[in-house]
C-alpha cells in the first residue's frame, strides 16, 4: 500500500478516538499480560537456572533423592565406580529461620570434593588462611544476596529453628560465586548434626571420566541406587524444575489471550461500526477507483495500525508490569513453585515480538468480517441515504456458528496434551466464537417475540430493533463475550470456594491444630516432644502427623506422603472422598490425592510400589481423595505402618481434640509454654479456615479485577456502539425531533433498545457463561491442577450482576448517543431534502 | 467514446420489474449530455450501469472501445478509477479530511508521485475558487463550496467521462448556478466527456444535448 493511503486510514480512526482507544486499550492489556508472564517466568526459571548450575556446577550427573534423603553409604560406593572421576556429597533443606516466614536454602557441602566439582559454592575463607574454618559446626557462609536480605555481615548471627529448638549459627564469611543466589553453605558433618539428618544425604553430585560411555555410566550408577533415588542430568533437573510453572504459566497465559479475544472482538464491533457509519464514504471510494481487495485490505489495515499502537503499549507495559510483579510477587507470580528471591527481569525479543505480532493479528483479525461485508456491499446501493438498516443484515452464520459450537463442547471430553488443558481451552473458545456466530439468528428469534406495543418510544425503539437486528447483534455480542467470560469465572470462583469451605471443614475435624514449622524442612517434632504434647492436660486426644515427600518417576516432581493415624478407622469418614471403597489388597493401603490419580494414572485397587526408606514397599490403592493443598499429589497412609517401615519416629503436626470442660485457647497457650513452644505454630480450625479463605479470596482478586475490566469493556463496547449508530441515525433523530419528539422522548427510545440490546447479550452471555464454567470446572481446573470441585453458582449476584448491567448499558447507550440528539440531528435532516 | 446499445435491466427485489428497456445511447468526445426523467425513471440506475456499479441484464456498454462485458469487478474498478470522475448529490466527502486530501485521492488512488499529486490538486482547487481553503476540513464549507469540492475532486486525475447525479438537488438557486458553470466550465476546459442526470431544467439546460428517460428508452427532449 502506498505511503500516500496513509492519512487516508488514520485520519478516521483519529476522527473516532473512543472506539479506537478502547480497542488499543484490549489489545494493550492482552500484550501486556502475555509479555509480563512470560518475562516474569523467563527470569525466574533462569534464575533457577543459575541456582541448579552454581550447585551442580561441573557435574555430570546429580543423584537426587526425596526431603527424607537417603543412606549416607551410597556416596562411596559410587565415588568407587570406575566410570566415576569425581563425587561430591550432599544435604540440601529449605531451613526454618526464626522469626521469618520465608525459609533460607541451606547447602551443606565437604569441602575437599565440592572445590573441585562446585567451585561456585566454596565459600571465601574469611579468617585469612584458615580454610579448615569451615568445618566449625557453628559457621555458616551466606551468599551477598541471602547476607543483604537477612541484613546480617560476617561476624554476625542467623538463628534457625531444627526441630522445636532454636539453633544460632555464625556467619563465618561470605560465598561470592553464589552471586544473586540467597543461598547458606555449611560443613556437611555439621549440617546433618545440627539439622538431625545424621547418616543421611539427598544430593551427590558426580563427574564423570573423560572418555566414559555416559549411558553405559548412568546404567552402573541406576543398578546402585535405592527405590526412590534418582539419576539426573543437570539439563534435566533444570527441565523439571522449569515444568513446575507450566500449568500455571500457561494458565495466565490463557488469560492473556482471553483478553487478546476481547480485543480483536472490540475491534470488530468498532470497525463494524465504523464501516456501517462510513458507509457511503466506502462506497464512494469503490466508485472512485478502490478495488474491493483495496477496500478490504484498507479496513484491515486501519485496524493492524489500531492493533500495533495497542500491541507496542502493552509491550512496554508488560516489560514494567513483569518489573513490579517480580518485586512484589517473587518469580513464581504466588504460585509457590519458585522459593527465590526476587529474580532480575529477562525480557525475551522474540517472546515479546510474538505477542507484539498476536496483537496485531488480533486486531487485523477482527476487522477482517466487517471488511468483506464492506467490500461486498454493492457501491450503487450503498450510495444512497437511509441504506444503513440494510449493513450487516446478511451477517447470519448459523449453520457455522452450530458446527463451532458443537465442536466445542465435543472437544471438552478430550484428555490433556502433555499435562495441558488443551482442548478445555479450546472448548471454550470454540464455545464463545460459537455463540457469537449465532447471535444473528437468536437475535432476530428474539426480537421477533416483542409484542411491537407500548407507548412510542417502546414502539420506536422495538421497530429500529427489528428493522436493523445487525446493529443489534454487533452491540450484544460484545455484552455476551464480556457477560459468559465474567459469569464463567463467578461460577469456577464460587465453585472453587464453596468446595474449599466444606473440604477445609472435613480435614480440620479436630479442636486444635500445631505444626512445627509451616515454612522449610527442619522444624519437627521429637519422640520426646510428642510425649509431652501428648501428656498435656485438657486434651483428650491427640494425633500426630509426618510429612515427608517421595519420588515415584524422574521426571515429575515428589508427591508428598502424609503419615497419619489410620488403623482401625473408617478412612472414608476422614479424608474428604472422591473415590474409594475398595478393599485393601494384600499391600499396604494408602489413599492418594487425585493429582497422583491423574499425573501417576494409579487407580482404586491398583497395586503400587511406593519408595520407602530407600525401599520398594507394594501398596495398594484404597481410595483417592480431594487435596486443594497439594498441585503435585499427595498419599495417606496410617503412621504406625510408615513408622515400622521407616523407623522415623519424627513428626510434623499434631492435632488435638480437647477434654470436655477445657477452653482451646488455655491448651495452645500450654503448647507454647511446652520448651521449644515458641517455634510451634497454633491455631483453632476456626482460624486456619478464616485464613485460607482469606488466602483464596486475596489470590482470586486479580480474578475479580480481570473480571470488573472485562465487564467494563463490555459496557464501553455497548457505548460505544451506541454512539456509533446514534451518529449514523442522526436524520433520523432529526425527523423525530421535527414531528415533535423531546431530546427527552428520544433518550428515552434509546434507553430502551439499550436495555434491549444489553438484555440479549446479558440473557445469552449468562447462559455460555454457565457452560463455560462447567468446562472451566470439569476440564481446564481437573487437567491444570487436579482439583475436583462440586458446581456452586451464585444465583443472587449473578441477578444482580445482569440488572445492573442492563441498566448500566442503557445508560451508557444514552450518553453515548447524546451528541446526535442535539442541534446536529435537527440540520442532518437536509441532508436527504 | 461512450456507448450503450439495447442495454436493459431487471431488478426482481421487492418486486419483479423492468427499470431500463432497450436504452441505446452514444457520447461523443467532450460532449455534456444531460439525462432527465421522472423519479423511479432508471436515471440513477443508467448512471450506475455506465459507471459499472451494477450490470445489465441485457446489451452493451463500452468505453472508450473497452467492452465493460469483458471485465470482471477488479477491471471495472480500475477502469473507473483512470477514466471517470464522479459528482453526487450527497457531496460524499470524507470529513475526516482536508480539501487537498479529499481533492488528492484519485491521484493517489491512481499511484501519482506526492510532490505532482500536491501540485496538481492544489491548482484544481484554485481552479474552483478553493484555493485559499485547501486546509479547511469539509465541515467548514457550505453545501456549494462542498460540490465544488465535489468537482475538482472528479475532475483532477483528467478523466475521459464524468457522471453527475442531481449535483444540485442539495443546493439553493444561486448555488447551484454557480455550481453548473463551473462544471460547464471545467469538463470544457478538461475535454471531458460529461453526464449529467438531473430533474432541473435549467441544470439540463447547460447541457449540449438533453435526453428523456422513460419506460421506452431515450429519447431526445424538448425544454421549455
Amino acid at each position: 500500500m502506498s505511503r500516500q493511503l496513509w492519512p487516508y486510514l488514520v485520519e478516521p480512526l483519529r476522527a473516532r478516538r473512543g472506539a479506537t482507544l478502547l480497542s488499543v486499550v484490549a489489545i494493550a492489556l492482552g500484550v501486556a499480560l502475555g509479555v509480563a508472564v512470560e518475562a516474569v517466568n523467563r527470569a525466574a526459571v533462569e534464575e533457577f537456572a543459575r541456582g541448579m548450575r552454581t550447585l551442580s556446577g561441573l557435574a555430570d550427573l546429580e543423584i537426587r533423592g526425596s526431603r527424607a534423603g537417603f543412606d549416607e553409604m551410597l556416596y562411596p560406593r559410587l565415588a568407587q565406580l570406575p566410570q566415576v572421576e569425581a563425587a561430591s556429597p550432599g544435604v540440601e533443606l529449605d531451613a526454618k529461620l526464626v522469626g521469618r516466614d520465608e525459609p533460607l536454602h541451606l547447602v551443606g557441602i565437604d569441602l575437599f570434593r565440592a572445590a573441585s566439582l562446585q567451585p561456585a559454592v566454596v565459600p571465601e575463607a574469611a579468617e585469612a588462611g584458615e580454610r579448615f574454618g569451615l568445618l566449625d559446626p557453628d559457621a555458616l557462609y551466606l551468599s551477598p544476596a541471602a547476607a543483604r536480605w537477612l541484613g546480617v555481615e560476617v561476624g554476625g548471627e542467623v538463628a534457625f529453628q531444627s526441630g522445636l529448638r532454636e539453633l544460632k549459627l555464625r556467619v563465618a564469611g561470605l560465598v561470592p560465586g553464589a552471586g544473586s543466589q540467597r543461598l547458606a553453605v555449611m560443613d556437611i558433618a555439621a549440617a546433618q548434626w545440627r539439622f538431625d539428618r545424621l547418616g543421611v544425604l539427598n544430593r551427590i553430585d558426580l563427574r564423570l571420566r573423560p572418555g566414559t560411555d555416559a549411558a553405559e555410566a548412568r546404567r552402573a550408577v541406576h543398578a546402585l541406587l535405592p527405590a526412590g533415588v534418582v539419576a539426573l542430568e543437570p539439563d534435566e533437573a533444570r527441565q523439571r524444575q522449569a515444568n513446575l510453572s507450566r500449568a500455571y504459566r500457561v494458565n495466565l497465559n490463557m488469560l492473556a489471550l482471553i483478553a487478546l479475544f476481547t480485543g480483536a472482538f472490540l475491534v470488530f464491533s468498532a470497525q463494524s461500526l465504523s464501516v456501517l457509519r462510513r458507509r457511503g464514504e466506502l462506497a464512494f471510494l469503490r466508485a472512485a477507483g478502490l478495488t474491493r481487495r483495496g477496500l478490504v485490505g484498507w479496513l484491515v489495515a486501519e485496524a493492524a495500525a489500531t492493533g500495533a499502537v495497542g500491541a507496542a503499549a502493552g509491550a512496554v507495559l508488560g516489560i514494567a508490569l513483569a518489573k513490579l510483579a517480580l518485586g512484589a510477587l517473587g518469580g513464581d507470580l504466588g504460585a509457590g513453585t519458585f522459593a527465590s528471591g526476587a529474580p532480575r527481569l529477562s525480557v525475551d525479543p522474540i517472546a515479546t515480538a510474538g505477542f507484539v505480532a498476536l496483537g496485531i493479528a488480533a486486531a487485523a483479525a477482527g476487522a477482517l468480517a466487517p471488511a468483506l461485508e464492506a467490500a461486498a456491499t454493492p457501491p450503487a446501493r450503498a450510495l444512497k441515504a437511509g441504506d444503513e438498516a440494510r449493513s450487516l443484515a446478511r451477517l447470519d452464520p448459523f449453520l457455522p456458528g452450530l458446527a463451532v459450537l458443537v465442536l466445542g463442547a465435543g472437544a471438552a471430553w478430550l484428555p490433556p496434551v502433555g499435562g495441558l488443558p488443551v482442548f478445555g481451552y479450546l472448548s471454550v473458545a470454540a464455545m464463545l466464537i460459537g455463540a457469537i456466530l449465532l447471535m444473528p439468528r437468536l437475535a432476530r428469534a428474539l426480537l421477533g417475540l416483542l409484542p411491537g406495543r407500548g407507548g412510542a418510544g417502546w414502539q420506536l425503539a422495538q421497530a429500529q430493533l427489528k428493522s436493523a437486528p445487525g446493529q443489534a447483534v454487533v452491540a450484544s455480542a460484545g455484552i455476551l463475550a464480556s457477560v459468559a467470560l465474567a459469569v464463567a469465572m463467578a461460577v469456577m470462583v464460587a465453585s472453587f470456594r464453596d468446595s474449599l469451605d466444606v473440604w477445609l471443614g472435613q480435614v480440620l475435624p479436630a479442636d486444635l491444630y500445631a505444626r512445627a514449622s509451616r515454612a522449610g524442612e527442619t522444624g519437627f517434632l521429637s519422640a520426646e516432644d510428642q510425649a509431652v504434647i501428648a501428656a498435656l492436660p485438657g486434651t483428650s486426644r491427640v494425633e500426630f502427623q509426618r510429612q515427608q515427600n517421595l519420588l515415584l518417576e524422574r521426571d515429575r516432581p515428589p508427591v508428598a506422603l502424609i503419615a497419619r493415624p489410620l488403623e482401625g478407622k473408617a478412612v472414608e469418614r476422614l479424608l474428604p472422598m472422591a473415590a474409594g471403597g475398595a478393599a485393601a489388597g494384600g499391600g499396604l493401603p494408602v489413599w492418594i490425592s487425585e493429582a497422583v490419580r491423574d499425573l501417576h494414572g494409579w487407580e482404586v485397587g491398583r497395586a503400587v510400589t511406593l519408595p520407602l526408606a530407600g525401599r520398594p514397599v507394594e501398596a495398594t490403592v484404597a481410595g483417592v481423595w480431594r487435596d486443594y493443598a497439594r498441585q503435585h499429589g499427595a498419599i495417606v497412609m496410617d503412621l504406625g505402618r510408615y513408622r515400622e517401615i521407616t523407623g522415623d519416629a519424627l513428626a510434623n503436626d499434631v492435632a488435638i481434640w480437647l477434654a470436655p470442660g477445657h477452653a482451646a485457647q488455655a491448651v495452645a497457650q500450654a503448647l507454647r509454654d511446652l520448651p521449644g513452644g515458641r517455634g510451634l505454630e497454633v491455631a483453632e480450625p476456626g482460624e486456619i479456615r478464616a485464613v485460607s479463605l482469606r488466602l483464596f479470596d486475596r489470590t482470586f482478586l486479580v480474578t475479580y479485577a480481570l473480571e470488573a475490566v472485562a465487564v467494563l469493556i463490555g459496557i464501553a463496547g455497548v457505548a460505544a456502539s451506541f454512539g456509533a449508530l446514534a451518529l449514523a441515525r442522526r436524520r433520523e433523530f432529526g425527523m423525530l425531533r421535527h414531528l415533535g419528539m423531546t431530546r427527552g422522548q428520544i433518550a428515552g427510545m434509546l434507553a430502551r433498545e439499550g436495555a434491549l440490546v444489553a438484555a440479549l447479550g446479558v440473557a445469552a452471555g449468562t447462559s455460555l457463561g454457565l457452560a463455560i464454567g462447567v468446562v472451566l470446572i470439569r476440564v481446564v481446573n481437573r487437567q491444570s491442577f487436579h482439583w475436583s470441585m462440586d458446581i456452586s453458582v451464585p444465583l443472587g449476584g449473578l441477578a444482580l450482576f445482569a440488572v445492573v448491567l442492563v441498566a448500566l448499558a442503557s445508560a451508557a447507550s444514552v450518553l453515548a448517543a447524546r451528541r446526535a440528539m442535539g442541534m446536529d440531528a435537527l440540520r442532518a435532516v437536509r441532508e436527504d431534502w | 467514446m461512450l456507448i450503450l446499445e439495447a442495454v436493459e435491466k431487471r431488478y426482481a427485489d421487492p418486486r419483479p420489474r423492468t427499470v431500463l428497456r432497450r436504452v441505446d445511447l452514444a457520447v461523443r468526445e467532450g460532449e455534456y449530455v444531460a439525462i432527465m426523467g421522472e423519479s423511479g425513471s432508471g436515471k440513477s440506475t443508467l448512471l450506475n450501469l455506465i459507471a459499472g456499479l451494477d450490470r445489465p441484464d441485457a446489451g452493451r456498454i463500452a468505453l472508450d472501445g473497452q467492452d465493460y462485458g469483458g471485465l470482471d469487478d477488479e477491471g471495472l474498478t480500475l477502469l473507473r478509477r483512470s477514466r471517470m470522475g464522479f459528482v453526487f448529490q450527497a457531496f460524499h466527502i470524507l470529513p475526516h479530511l482536508d480539501l487537498l486530501r479529499n481533492v488528492a485521492l484519485p491521484l493517489v488512488l491512481n499511484g501519482v508521485g506526492r510532490q505532482e499529486t500536491a501540485e496538481r490538486a492544489r491548482a484544481m482547487l484554485e481552479a474552483v475558487g478553493l484555493g485559499e481553503r485547501a486546509a479547511s476540513m469539509p465541515r467548514e464549507l457550505s453545501g456549494g463550496e462542498m460540490q465544488r469540492v465535489a468537482i475538482a475532486r472528479a475532475l483532477v486525475h483528467g478523466p475521459r467521462l464524468l457522471l453527475a447525479d442531481e449535483p444540485t438537488g442539495n443546493l439553493d438557486a444561486d448555488s447551484a448556478a454557480q455550481v453548473l458553470a463551473l462544471l460547464r466550465g471545467r469538463l470544457a476546459d478538461s475535454g471531458a466527456s460529461g453526464i449529467l442526470v438531473t430533474h432541473s431544467a435549467a441544470a439540463a439546460r447547460t447541457a449540449d444535448r438533453v435526453l428523456t428517460l422513460d419506460r421506452d428508452g431515450l429519447r431526445p427532449a424538448a425544454l421549455p
